[in-house]
């Protein structure tokens, strides 16, 4: 599903930023993955050049089979719309919109009519036991609600990779385990997943833990997380 | 661009900060106001003044003789002189290009006191002798009876066209005028018709209303002047030029009365078609004056909106990166920001040109309602076109102030919403 050969990627700031150097990673369809490593080790910085919303200096990454390379703006955009959901730190919810619109918004890029959108944004709200909030704006919202929303809103266009860049990092750890089994749920569903985050409880969720430091893939570690009793574990 | 969800996309980001899009589309709304009220008054004048001249043959010029100013062929100069018949058969025939010819024979009342008698009852109006044609110069609308007509020039009959005012003066609108004798300056007409003149103030010694008109050979006989009289109007031809035409008649004029060829003295020559030229140019000068005062105040709002747009797309950087993020493509971007700043300014032009319509035409009815001999304003409302023109203008402009911030949208990339600050 994801393949990145020689990732290179420089920050041209003050002084440049050599951020990744040389990065090689495979990444099987419906695998759950997470990505480890120190505050500033290009952690973000890999996980939006996997979604597309950086680009990269050196090297080859095939999504899905195709090359990610030189994509115009149009390309990239229907790429996110159509291959992957984000999952963010921060919820970016839109404010003004109401949870069922938030959803319902990568629909409407994909040029779904309304009607239908509103029905599979319900649909997906259910599922994550929003029904009751579908009208609520995001600030009548708590933390986990907003991330279920969040992730509601990664699902709905039935995206064939997700990727969460610290999904848990703004919630307390009871509302972490509920969003990580949320998450566990959908990748048992057979959506390839990749989960950044600094939590070792959070990776040992995960099968394979990918260890970056200082830009490079220090190691890759295999996990089986049905051994873990992760309730304890997470934090 | 405008179908439900869009509107209802585009909607919610107006509707997000009201105050700010009311006082954005409040510079465009009163560009608009502006404009149309600015059109409405121009138009108000422009109309109040033609229809001064209203019922006039805007292309006709007088000639008035009048003493000369250089000696010539032995002639002394200031030597009176006065156009008479043969001066006219002449023109007729020798001068091409004048469609009516018509001349007049004027009596000015200097002293104010009444000249004009129905039995008792007297009032103070000039007398102007005419031949037939001159209804066709100074046009004026037959109430009663007929106007001159060539039996009484050809017979010099005693009879009198009467002006409205003279005749509501003297003999009263509850009686029929017709065959009635007055008596003015001493002498006795029977009535064969009364004109009203149209709204009109432009005319030669006073408007018809307020006049008593004879045939031509009738005053003539009475003021034993032969068949002299003071003066003449002649209406310039389709197709020919009245500058030319002045210059020709002048001519021959003066080889007819032995006056020096370069004597311009010797005429008061008085066309209207100039000074209607002149105030064609005038109005077309306001007009123009206005387009730039009302489109220098919309563009005003423009910017306006332009630059709280501006504002507006930076404080939406995260929310603009998240739609990128999810898919949306820079086209539907722009095309969103655009149909704000298009809604926002169609809105409120549209509010301003409907308010600036209705309050002109308020005002036009007030104005038709107050009673005025001098009418300087009349009907002061901007015309279709005007209206069109306004509207196509609004939709520019909403474009125009939509541009900017677009393209300052499009800038926005999604990774730039994903960064924290
Ligand atoms: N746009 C940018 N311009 C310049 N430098 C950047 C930019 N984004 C990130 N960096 C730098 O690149 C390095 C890697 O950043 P990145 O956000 O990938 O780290 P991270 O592993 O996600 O860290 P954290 O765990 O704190 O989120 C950091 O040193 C950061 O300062
Ligand atoms: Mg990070």
């Amino acid at each position: 599903m994801i393949k990145l050969e020689n990732i290179n990627k420089t920050y041209f700031g003050a002084q440049p930023l050599h951020v990744l150097k040389g990065i090689n990673l495979e990444v099987a369809e419906g695998e759950l993955v997470s990505i480890m490593g120190a505050s500033g080790s290009g952690k973000s910085t890999l996980l939006n050049i996997l979604g597309i919303l950086d680009n990269y200096d050196e090297g080859d990454y095939y999504l899905a089979g195709k090359l990610v390379k030189n994509l115009s703006e149009n390309q990239a955009a229907e790429f996110r719309n159509k291959l992957i959901g984000f999952i963010f730190q921060s919820f970016n919810l839109i404010p003004f919109k109401t949870a069922l619109e938030n959803v319902a918004l990568p629909l409407f890029y994909q040029g779904v009519n309304r009607k239908k959108r509103i029905m599979m944004a319900m649909e997906y709200l259910e599922r994550f036991g929003l029904k009751d909030w579908a009208e609520h704006y995001p600030n009548e919202l708590s933390g986990g609600q907003k991330q279920r929303v969040s992730i509601a809103r990664a699902l709905v266009t039935s995206p064939k990779i997700i990727l969460a860049d610290e999904p848990t990092g703004a919630l307390d750890s009871k509302t972490s385990a509920e969003v990580m089994q949320i998450l566990r749920e959908v990748n048992a569903s057979g959506i390839t997943m990749v989960i950044v985050t600094h939590e070792r409880g959070i990776a040992n969720l995960t099968k394979k833990i990918v260890h970056l430091k200082d830009g490079v893939i220090e190691s890759i570690e295999e996990n089986d997380p049905d051994k873990m009793d992760f309730t304890k574990e997470i934090k | 661009m405008f179908d439900v969800d869009n509107i209802n996309e585009i909607w919610q980001t107006i509707a997000r900060n009201k105050t700010r899009s009311l006082l954005t589309a409040f510079g465009v709304f009163w560009g608009i106001f502006i404009l149309v009220i600015l059109l409405a008054c121009g138009n108000g004048f422009d109309n109040g003044l033609r229809s001064q001249i209203e019922g006039f043959a805007t292309n006709s010029t007088f000639i008035i003789s009048s003493p000369t100013t250089e000696a010539y062929k032995g002639y002394q100069k200031g030597r009176d002189w006065n156009v008479d018949m043969s001066d006219i058969e002449a023109i007729k025939k020798k001068i091409k290009g004048v469609d009516m010819l018509s001349p007049i024979f004027s009596k000015w009342t200097y002293n104010g006191e009444n000249n004009v008698f129905y039995g008792t009852k007297g009032g103070n109006f000039s007398l102007k002798g005419v031949l037939p044609n001159y209804i066709e110069i100074d046009r004026c609308k037959v109430m009663y009876g007929r106007f001159i007509n060539e039996t009484d020039i050809a017979e010099a009959r005693k009879v009198c066209v009467l002006g409205k005012k003279a005749y509501e003066d003297i003999i009263g609108t509850d009686k029929n005028p017709l065959g009635l004798m007055i008596k003015a300056n001493g002498i006795y007409y029977q009535v064969v018709g009364v004109v009203e003149a149209y709204n009109g103030n432009v005319s030669v010694s006073g408007s018809m209303d307020e006049t008593i008109i004879l045939p031509l050979t009738t005053m003539q006989i009475a003021y034993n002047t032969g068949d002299k009289f003071d003066f003449f109007v002649f209406t310039t031809a389709r197709g020919y030029d009245t500058k030319d035409l002045q210059t020709e008649i002048k001519n021959l004029l003066r080889e007819r009365h032995d006056i020096a060829p370069t004597d311009e003295g010797a005429f008061v020559c008085f066309g209207f078609e100039e000074i209607f030229t002149m105030f064609e140019y005038l109005f077309l000068g306001i007009k123009i004056l206005i387009w730039i005062v009302g489109i220098g105040t919309l563009l005003s709002g423009v910017v306006g909106v332009s630059n709280i747009m501006l504002v507006t797309i930076k404080e939406r950087t995260r929310e603009i990166g998240v739609r990128r993020a999810l898919g949306a493509k820079p086209s539907i971007i722009i095309r969103q920001v655009m149909a704000e700043s298009l809604l926002l300014t169609i809105l409120a032009g549209i509010v301003g040109l409907v308010i600036g319509v209705a309050i002109m035409v308020v005002v036009s009815g007030v104005v038709a309602n107050t009673p005025s001999d001098d009418v300087m304003f009349l009907d002061p409302q901007i015309g279709f076109g005007a209206a069109i023109a306004a509207t196509i203008i609004i939709v520019l402009s909403g474009l125009l102030a939509g541009v900017l911030p677009a393209t300052r949208a499009i800038q926005i990339k999604a990774i730039d919403a994903i960064r924290e600050e």
